[in-house]
């Protein structure tokens, strides 16, 4: 794998901060892929940070005390409004700033929330903040699911995988729909910095979200969380799940900076699907047929990317 | 052959699912949120199976708004939330009343304000189930105790809402939702299942919203030929908007008319060893069932205790509570609120007989015994008196 990794190459564990900004203690699921991208994402946002963080896993598994697990400040806000609030969190920071209450420095406002408070109930709050211009990084953390309240279906579940409300059964084979594409939602808003990631590729997700911080305007980063107690997989399988999903093309890691596309990780051949939805028991159902129609559309919805790349490229 | 009745062991959320789907219920519009999730997660497998329809919205808006567009198409439409998500939906049934568009709300009660307490019981949303959509309006609440009745009064609920063409709210809190009680299902022959009234004239005659004796217009299924317009302003009787106060007056007059002339069907509620009481406990939702215990146990200690079990919560059951005023010295409103029972009963009392409360907002049930120690201490206070 290491020489598609050219560009993160000269990166290596003991360059990166020893120091912790999501300390350990929180109560996460055994396996939370989550909770390994919300410290990595920590640490990439240091110190001089603000949290906005709606209803879902994260906040329940790292805000009560005293398994608190944040050494910044947060607030935790209604599903709805991540983003709504950060806007007005930054804002308010830029005001006080102008009168000089506060000396004038860098304060990182990021806005986190799940698939489900990001590409459902927090759609419209996102795509208000992203027009209106704020200078904020907005993090969506996506296991695909509704997995704080139970496992049910949201709109990035990902076509086939079967819920608590789109059960797999002899008729209708779990998720009828296809995962919403919220990195290309984010992107259309001509914002300057869009990504995907994912804790599997741990130094190439800090990168992004540095990168989202040090950009002025909005920033959104998409993050594949993987979940082992809603995904039906063994929670040793977690890291392993993560790449594979990069690896077969199910969920390729990109950035869009300033309209330009950018593979983080060009794969010359992806893997089959198949090795990705064998150790996932919500896929356990599936007919090779539909296997082969979801397969098809990985290789399609990739080219289609890799055009964008293309088109976009330099000079 | 006698068919046989299905007897289950059903937690109260899967009992407000079966009966909807023995109601006639047909579209379910729902967003995930703690306590309510099961009767999604129940009806997202139950549904398809009679040939209806389960949607998952994006949120608790659209979840309400895509129940009125499903009943409005002719199906019985339901949607179940919670506290946070009923604060969302409530611009919608307000909606419902206006257009007059029969629905079932299903909110289980949790802690509250705000994301609250997602796990714990509390009974504070009786006013928001009642004012909680701006403007006047009349509207139903019930409020079920057990696994049996959140079975038989989601029935009764979709009946009332076909009935008289309104928006239905019933009200489960925490500790109903998730139990797990024996319930025996009965036959559908056995059930009274009340549909709309559709329009009986050819749709060139139809006038949407015409008042009648009934004070409720027959309602005509899009998609069948009748054309009309369905708005949340204020309309004529052909539905279309309207602001001549010729119009807004009998308009409201009809809206509060269809309800309040049939209280006596919408009220429910049930009484225990009242004949004689002198301290009746007057109690709602679980901590109905905490009274019971503490009225027997009172009893068994020589204080003439008595219950009445509300189970409509709006329109307020008046007669009800007058009734137990007169025949007790005191009566005690237990609640898992701050008070928003008790202000009715001490409104209707009218200084008739004494009322106290017993409030509780930590999360936690009320149990027997804190009713019963202040059934004893309202008994002490009254003999010394």
């Amino acid at each position: 794998m290491d020489k598609y990794l050219d560009r993160l190459g000269i990166y290596a564990a003991r360059l990166v901060s020893q120091k912790e900004y999501f300390v350990p203690g929180h109560r996460a699921c055994q396996g939370c892929a989550e909770a390994l991208a919300v410290r990595l994402m920590s640490k990439a946002s240091r110190t001089n940070t603000v949290i906005a963080c709606a209803t879902g896993c994260i906040e329940i598994f790292s805000s009560p005390f005293p398994l608190t697990s944040w050494m910044v400040p947060g607030i935790h806000v209604a599903f709805e409004n991540t983003a709504a609030v950060a806007s007005g969190i930054e804002s308010g920071l830029k005001a006080i700033m102008r009168k000089g209450r506060i000396p004038l420095k860098k304060i990182n406002v990021v806005g986190i929330a799940g698939d489900g408070g990001t590409s459902d109930i927090g759609l419209q709050a996102l795509s208000g903040a992203l027009e209106r211009g704020h200078n904020m990084v907005y993090v969506c953390f996506d296991n695909e699911a509704y997995m704080n309240t139970g496992i049910q279906r949201s709109s990035s579940t990902p076509f086939g995988a079967s819920t608590t409300t789109s059960p797999a059964g002899k008729v209708v084979p779990g998720q009828t729909t296809w995962k919403k594409n919220m990195p290309e939602i984010a992107a259309a808003h001509d914002i300057p910095y869009v990504a995907t990631a994912c804790p599997s590729y741990p130094f190439d997700l800090m990168e992004k979200v540095r990168k989202a911080a040090e950009i002025e305007g909005p920033a959104y980063i998409h993050i594949l969380s993987v979940c082992p107690t809603g995904w039906r997989l063994p929670p040793e399988l977690s890291i392993h799940a993560g790449r594979l999903a990069v690896e077969t093309g199910v969920f390729p890691l990109y950035e869009v900076e300033r309209g330009r596309y950018k593979l983080s990780i060009d794969l010359p051949e992806l893997r089959p699907v198949q090795e990705y939805f064998r150790i996932q028991g919500r896929f356990r159902h599936l007919t090779e047929e539909m296997v082969n129609k979801i397969q098809r559309r990985v290789r399609e919805e990739y080219e289609k990317l890799k055009k964008k790349v293309m088109m976009t490229r330099e000079g | 052959m006698e068919k046989k009745k299905r007897e289950l062991l059903l937690q109260g959320n899967e009992a407000v699912a079966e009966g909807a789907l023995a109601a006639g219920c047909r579209f379910f519009a729902g967003y995930p949120i703690t306590p309510s999730t099961e009767i999604a997660e129940y009806l997202s497998q139950k549904l398809p199976q009679v040939g209806g329809v389960f949607v998952q919205m994006e949120d608790e808006l659209a979840s309400m708004a895509a129940v009125i567009g499903a009943s409005l198409a002719g199906a019985k439409s339901m949607t179940a939330t919670s506290g946070p998500g009923f604060s969302l939906m409530q611009e919608n049934i307000g909606f419902a009343c206006e257009a007059e568009v029969p629905c079932l709300v299903v909110d289980v009660m949790r802690g509250g304000p705000s994301t609250g307490l997602p796990t714990s019981p509390a009974q504070g949303d009786v006013m928001q189930a009642r004012w909680g959509t701006h403007g006047d309006h009349p509207i139903i609440v019930l409020c079920a105790s057990s696994v049996p009745e959140c079975f038989h009064m989601t029935v009764r609920a979709f009946n009332l809402s076909e009935r008289f063409r309104t928006p239905v709210i019933l009200l489960l809190d925490e500790v109903v939702a998730h139990m797990r009680e024996k319930i025996t299902l009965p036959l559908p022959e056995e059930l009274e299942i009340i549909d709309r009234v559709r329009p009986t004239v050819p749709p060139e005659w139809y006038i949407p919203y015409e008042d009648n004796a009934s004070g409720v217009p027959p309602m005509a299924p899009f998609g069948e030929g009748y054309r009309y317009h369905v708005t949340g302003l204020i309309h004529d009787i052909r539905g279309f908007p309207t602001s001549r106060s010729d119009e807004i007056g009998p308009f409201f007059q009809r809206l509060f008319r269809k309800i309040s002339q049939n209280f006596a069907e919408i009220h429910m509620s049930e009484t225990f060893e009242i004949e004689d009481a002198e301290i009746t406990v007057v109690a709602y939702g679980s901590v109905a069932r905490s009274a019971k215990r503490a009225v027997l146990e009172a009893r068994q200690r020589g204080i003439k205790a008595g219950l009445l079990k509300l189970m409509t919560l709006w329109p307020f059951d008046r007669p009800a509570v007058e009734r137990v005023a007169r025949g007790s010295r005191v009566l005690l409103v237990p609640e898992m609120n701050m008070g928003q029972i008790s202000r009715e009963v001490k409104r209707v009392n009218n200084g008739v007989c004494t009322v106290v409360t017993l409030n509780k907002v930590d999360g936690t049930l009320i149990t027997p015994d804190e009713i019963l120690k202040r059934i004893t201490e309202v008994y002490q206070d009254e003999r010394d008196n």
